[in-house]
């Protein structure tokens, strides 16, 4: 594995369970996300992907474990911590600001970049002003990067689903993250746009250098982009290591296909 | 006007020579502008020779030599603009490619033309270039200009424009005139580009043009219509176009002025707004979409607003279409039409980007009537030209004032024109392409004694303007012997807002008959507002109310029929609808969107088997061809509609 100049992972997860009542949605897992990683984690409808990722980024506190980020402890953090300490994520259903247009969704991004000041942002002046102007070339180079310069303007409901994605991930990628959490990026697109995203995802993490870990449902499309990828089946770690290894596990076999093969 | 059989002096008789005097009587006056990260980047005459010339000393350094060949691949980037007159001042020949050709495509131009750089933007190129490169002996280095996606290649042979130009720094600190000699050494009767026509027939051919042929071609042209130095164009088309590289490359170095590039393809009707050119060029395709999307736009305004852009935009058509017969305009429309600027046109020439412009073409394929009448009849002056890859991109443009429907206009300066007993059209000029690179034998088919043969048939009226029928092949009869020009059918049938593609068949046969596109756009909008759900466009074209709509337009197209005596045997007996979109990627029509006939008539023969047949409707199967090279299969069950012929009415 690639390990980091101090030895360590960017993230690790160390055995949290998270429970919803008398739900076990995550039993004890633990996974690593080396330093400028792709990592996949995959698994069946229910699987508890989408609950390790709100573990991850705060939404959610586990019960037991740890969750060790650029090496101290973030188990407690709230969402917004978990933000400033350069975490950004995309949402499986998109949450965008439906009646903002995409480049003031991505400008959003920078939010956490900004130091208000309220009266000189409101005149518009001064170090507002300089302020102002830094953060919308960086957005601007998003824009470019992500290929929507054609939608800049446009209001992010009048986009098809696919687009929409797209800017959810500019404006997590406005936040400069070290960790890229993105929340199936690919469901519900059509084959064209699945391949986009891969471009895209691969191109981030090696423009950028971002570490990403992704959940998907999609196996085919994960075996081709992800340096690694960890299998979850009822909230427990079935599977872990890289795609080819992990493409030819019984247990990953059996939690995707059912129990019939030979 | 020029007096004919001029030559070129030594000192201005290439492209880099003149962006070298550019540079020194101009250095502050902007040459090229490109849009990024949505700003307007400007560079200069100065900039642009400076560019040009560190890509220059870096494929120097690289080993570039005379004669030797770059391909150009991409959307329009003052880079890649630059790329070709680096190629050029070295004394070598640039070879543009169509972006988004596949890779076969690309494979057999690069080895036929021997090509041994590649200069091309983004990844997307790359990732061909390196399949192709893997089979071609002749390829050594590919550049690119956009990095993104591609630093992770170590390959050594694999380097970016600004890795080249580092190199062409160091290179000029042994060789600070290098650059200079190698432009002195360069003379008029050089090749300057290579520009390998799609053809609508076999393998691509390689039409060189000297510097004299693109010099002498573009200068008369400006001169002809009066372009300066201050004006904007946009640069937009594909780079391997011999119309693009006179526009934007040729004559805006021989005039000076500035080319705009956009900020991505999908951006472009946007750019043109905020550019607002004063000088336009656009195939018929391209004015219809946009004629298309006013006419989407204007049917979403409300009742009022709708009514009154109904009402002025009839009446300019009006006006224009008299105009145009040469006949009087009555009163009382002449008085509307300064309203109708105000509230209508001025507005919606602003909006569109085009209020600057002082001159327009089209060109490539005959355009609609309507469509012409719809742009002139809002002040824009759209004109027609005719021209072709081995006259340098022009022949005849019409003059100003004198602009006619069904004419391609008078002969450029210093160009004849004779028609053959064949009725086929055949010009010499000093912008006639010195022959097909490595193909004698086409050479010979094409240019006699310095003429060219077009392979058009047409005809110079008694007022000296030339018309084209059609391709000299294309013309043909039905077995009765009743005249049949399929192209002038399929144009007719095109200026639908509904129809994207059509092609006429009938050559031999009883009647005439026709496979059609719809155009998803508009034909989706349409059924969305009816309510009519569809899933794709296989689905829709068979939708029962979408024939009913296109029926309508097949009886249009007949009823216009009627008014030509010669042409009214011709009318469309059946038509159906195709289950997929032709596309260049199958081969089916060619990047420029041409249709190519036998390679339909081959593909589809159950489909035409099917039309002159009794039956009502045919099942196809058809591959299709992805962007990246593979291939799937369609099935679909296709309807075949009649159509009722219309006799002409004894007296109306």
């Amino acid at each position: 594995m690639n390990e980091t100049p101090n030895g360590r992972p960017l993230l690790e997860v160390d055995g949290i369970s998270v429970h919803f009542g008398a739900v076990e949605a995550l039993d004890r897992v633990s996974l690593d996300v080396p330093r400028g990683e792709i990592v996949a984690i995959i698994g069946p409808n229910g699987a508890g992907k989408t609950t390790l990722l709100n573990a991850i980024s705060g939404f959610y506190h586990p019960v037991e474990g740890r969750i060790v980020f650029d090496g101290a402890d973030r188990t407690y953090l709230r969402p917004y911590q978990v933000a400033a300490l350069g975490v950004a994520r995309t949402f499986q259903n998109v949450a965008l600001f439906k009646g903002m247009s995409v480049l003031d969704n991505i400008m959003t991004g920078r939010l956490l970049k900004m130091n208000g000041n309220f009266l000189l942002d409101a005149l518009y002046w001064g170090p507002a002003r300089r302020q102002e102007l830094e953060h919308r070339a960086f957005v601007e180079r998003i824009i470019d990067f992500l290929e929507i310069q054609a939608i800049r303007k446009t209001p992010a409901s009048r986009l098809p689903y696919g687009l929409q994605k797209r800017v959810e991930l500019g404006r997590a990628l406005a936040a400069e993250p070290q960790l890229l959490l993105l929340d199936e990026p690919m469901a519900g697109m059509n084959v064209e746009e699945k391949e986009d995203m891969c471009r895209f995802i691969l191109d981030v993490n090696e423009e950028f250098g971002t570490t990403i870990a992704l959940v998907e449902h999609d196996m085919s499309v994960v075996m081709d982009i992800s340096d690694r990828v960890v299998v979850l089946d009822y909230g427990r770690k079935i599977a872990d290591g890289p795609p080819q290894e992990v493409r030819a596990d019984p247990a990953v076999i059996d939690a995707y296909l059912g129990v019939a093969h030979a | 006007m020029s007096a004919p059989g001029r030559a070129l002096v030594r000192e201005r008789d290439t492209f880099p020579k003149l962006v070298r005097i550019n540079a020194e009587q101009m250095p502050t006056k902007v040459a090229i502008r490109e849009k990024d990260f949505g700003i307007w980047q400007s560079y200069t005459w100065r900039d642009y020779y400076e560019q040009s010339r560190l890509i220059g000393l870096g494929l120097a350094a690289l080993g570039f030599a005379r004669g030797d060949k770059a391909a150009i691949i991409g959307d329009n980037r003052p880079q890649l603009y630059w790329s070709v007159m680096a190629t050029q001042a070295l004394g070598g020949v640039a070879v543009p490619l169509y972006q988004d050709s596949i890779e076969k495509e690309m494979q057999f131009i690069i080895d036929h033309a021997e090509v041994r750089f590649a200069v091309v933007e983004d990844q997307e190129q790359v990732d061909k270039l390196l399949h192709v490169k893997r089979q071609s002996p002749h390829l050594e280095y590919v550049i690119y200009d956009d990095p993104r996606g591609l630093r992770a290649h170590g390959e050594p042979f694999l380097m970016s424009l600004e890795q080249v130009q580092e190199l062409g720094k160091k290179f000029a600190l042994d060789n600070p005139t290098y650059f200079e000699d190698e432009i002195g050494r360069g003379a008029a009767d050089d090749v300057a580009i290579i520009c390998y026509t799609s053809g609508t027939t076999g393998q691509p051919k390689g039409s060189m043009l000297s510097h004299g042929n693109l010099i002498l071609t573009a200068r008369n042209a400006a001169e002809r219509e009066g372009l300066g130095s201050d004006e904007e164009v946009l640069a937009y088309l594909p780079m391997a176009w011999v119309g693009d590289h006179i526009f934007s490359y040729c004559q805006s170095i021989v005039k000076g002025f500035a080319v705009n590039c956009p900020e991505s393809p999908a951006t472009v009707l946007h750019d043109l707004k905020e550019i607002g050119p004063t000088y336009f060029f656009a195939p018929p395709r391209i004015w219809e979409n946009i004629l298309t999307n006013v006419m989407i736009r204007i049917e979403d305004a409300a009742w009022l607003k709708r009514k009154l852009v109904h009402f002025f935009l009839d009446v300019a058509q009006q006006i224009e279409r008299r105009r145009l017969l040469r006949q009087p305009v009555p009163l009382w429309r002449r008085l509307l039409y300064p309203l109708g600027w105000l509230l209508v046109y001025g507005p919606l020439t602003d909006n569109l980007g085009m209020r600057r412009i002082r001159l327009a073409y089209t060109a490539g394929e005959a355009i609609g009537p309507e469509i012409f009448v719809f742009f002139r009849g809002l002040g824009i002056n759209v004109k027609q030209l005719y021209g072709m890859t081995e006259s340098s991109g022009l022949i005849s443009i019409q003059n100003d004032g004198d602009v006619r429907l069904d004419t391609v206009g008078t002969p450029l300066p210093d160009l004849e024109i004779r028609i053959s007993e064949g009725g086929e059209v055949r010009y010499r000029s000093p912008g006639v392409f010195l022959g097909y690179y490595k193909n004698p034998e086409a050479t010979r088919q094409t240019l006699e004694d310095g003429w060219v043969n077009s392979g058009d048939a047409g005809f110079i009226d008694h007022d000296g303007h030339l018309k084209i029928i059609d391709r000299a092949k294309d013309v043909s009869r039905l077995a009765d012997g009743t005249i049949f020009a399929p192209k002038y059918l399929e144009n007719k049938l095109k200026f639908s807002p509904f129809l994207k593609e059509a092609v006429c068949i009938g050559q031999g046969k009883p009647y005439v008959t026709a496979f059609l596109n719809i155009d998803l756009a508009a034909v989706g909008n349409w059924a969305e507002r009816r309510n009519i759900a569809y899933t794709s466009y296989t689905d829709l074209a068979q939708k029962p109310e979408v024939y009913d709509l296109v029926h309508q337009e097949v009886v249009r197209v007949n009823r216009s029929l009627l008014e030509d005596e010669m042409l009214c045997g011709a009318q469309i007996r059946k038509y159906l609808i195709l289950h997929k979109e032709l596309d260049p990627d199958d081969q089916e029509i060619t990047r420029t969107r041409k249709v190519r006939r036998g390679f339909i008539a081959q593909k589809y023969a159950p489909l035409i088997e099917a039309l002159y047949s009794t039956t009502d409707h045919v099942g196809v199967e058809a591959q299709v061809t992805y962007e990246d090279g593979r291939t799937g299969m369609i099935r679909a069950d296709v309807r075949i509609r009649e159509v009722e012929p219309l006799t002409p009415e004894p007296a109306r």
